[in-house]
């Protein structure tokens, strides 16, 4: 097995006295490409969010190559780390999101140089060159200097991709990241993934599109009521489920 | 009514009402660009989930738009040096306008940050910004652009609100109107003039406004 990036132990969150994670046990290998799946409120996108410590969590660890995320032990008790060291670490993910969240006051290419300028603290010329490189990559560099309000949704979608996978992360995180698209969208963003994954980018895909997990992952993690219902190889998972609840899920959602 | 209309005496004047006209802008433009750095402060102090900081923020607002600025004016001129500060007419002035553009500014600049998508701050932690730099590289170019609009009415506002120095004798225009008026008798010509000047100032500060906003509009 290769080397392992993510380990998560026990992780626990609750939202008030609604208790969404319940003990998360789970560990990523570099290369790996996961597809986490289940219905809504099975707590993927929750777990995802953690991960990058947009969400708070009150129990459990999550190490990134072996450095605690997010909190630090002081005697026995957990604290939160600084904003300024969580940002260090957030950096070192990167994440795209199910609405775009594009900057609506710059370009696609200063979009994707603002992490480059501010946290990486590079040169501006350095920068511009790895923008309009990923920029490129995801099958836009003709749109750098567009802003997101003349861009399509799946040319969004796409900038956005470009502008985390371009801070170099160890991890990408996708949010359903095609379910706000129109139908007809929804490739080349599934696209620009699939050539991700052949480059051998670790990846956490929370998604709705069987096919494309079935196509592209290397791994599924089925979500239920906040814990790992099933985890293992697509090809087996999808066949021969081994659970009545995941049998149960593949029924109603659409598969084809 | 017997009152023959004569702007002779106002011409003669004129130079003294512009002059007038200029202190105005400037007292108005100082006390805005102070009042305008206090108001983003308070803003998002307002909308901070830290009591410590929202608590002062609210009271600071509540205080100041519930009470008259003239009432402002006057204490800061009169009741300030009994208390060991002491500030010229100008500078007293400025700091009551700063501060009271401050409160209008931040209620402006809160409802402007209200209306920014959470998304887009979790799209900047993401890429590992810090809540700071959020704020000045996403948050606060977002905001202004969004506010623009009512906050042309709040400026202008405030321009007009520099006539009540006039209340501690600083030489702007409603100040020098009244000086030629008690002068010259020309009571109508004077006010007139005087009132001229305002609404074509006013006039121009909306169409400035408008031109900064669409310049600022984002393309779609």
């Amino acid at each position: 097995m290769s080397k392992t990036i993510l380990e998560i132990e026990g992780l626990r969150k609750t939202y008030g006295s609604l208790e969404v994670l319940k003990g998360i046990d789970c560990a990523v290998h570099e290369g790996e490409v996961i597809a986490i799946i289940g219905s809504s409120g099975s707590g993927k996108t929750t777990l995802l969010r953690c991960i990058n410590m947009l969400e708070d969590f009150e129990g459990g660890t999550i190490r990134l190559d072996g450095e605690e995320i997010g909190y630090h032990a002081e005697g026995s008790m957990r604290r939160r780390k600084s904003e300024k060291d969580i940002a260090r670490q957030r950096a070192l993910t990167g994440m795209a999101f199910q609405q775009f969240n594009l900057f609506p006051h710059m370009t696609a290419e200063a979009n994707v140089m603002l992490g480059l300028l501010k946290v990486k603290r590079l040169p501006k010329d350095e920068a511009r060159a790895i923008a309009l490189k990923w920029l490129d990559r995801v099958g836009l560099g003709d749109r750098a200097g567009h802003f997101p309000g003349q861009l399509s949704g799946g040319q969004q979608q796409r900038v956005a991709i470009a502008r985390a996978i371009a801070m170099n992360p160890r991890l990408m995180l996708f949010d359903e990241v095609t379910s706000a698209l129109d139908p007809e969208l929804v490739g080349e963003v599934l696209q620009v993934i699939k050539g991700l994954a052949a480059d051998g980018m670790t990846m956490l895909l929370v998604t709705h599109e069987m096919r494309f997990a079935y196509e592209v992952a290397s791994r599924v993690i089925f979500m239920n009521q906040g814990v790992i219902g099933e985890d293992g190889n697509p090809r087996e998972m999808f066949v021969a489920p081994k659970t009545e609840r995941l049998a149960d899920f593949l029924k109603t959602s659409s598969f084809n | 009514m017997g009152y023959t209309l004569n702007f002779a005496v106002v011409w003669r004047n004129f130079d003294r009402l512009l002059e007038g006209l200029a202190l105005s802008l400037g007292l108005a433009v100082i006390s805005i660009l102070i009042g305008a750095a206090i108001g983003l402060a308070v803003a998002f102090a307002l909308i901070s989930k830290y009591r410590a900081a929202s608590w002062p923020a609210t009271a600071y607002v509540t205080l100041i738009r519930n009470l008259p600025i003239l009432v402002l004016v006057l204490f800061a001129y009169f009741a300030l040096p009994q208390m060991g500060v002491r500030l010229d007419k100008v500078e007293s002035f400025v700091a009551v306008l700063a501060i009271y553009s401050g409160a209008y500014l931040a209620e402006v600049f809160r409802a402007g940050l209200l209306s920014i998508p959470k998304g887009l701050t979790e799209a900047g932690l993401a890429i590992g910004l810090t809540p700071i730099q959020i704020r000045t590289t996403i948050i606060a170019p977002l905001m202004l652009r969004n506010v623009l609009p009512s906050m042309s009415s709040t400026i202008i506002s405030l321009f007009k609100d520099t006539s009540l120095a006039a209340a501690i004798a600083v030489p702007e225009l409603t100040f020098q109107a009244r000086k030629i008026n008690v002068e010259s008798f020309r009571v109508i010509e004077t006010w007139i003039v005087a009132s001229a000047l305002y609404v074509a100032t006013c006039a121009l500060i909306a169409a400035l406004m408008r031109r900064i906003e669409r310049r600022l509009a984002l393309p779609r």
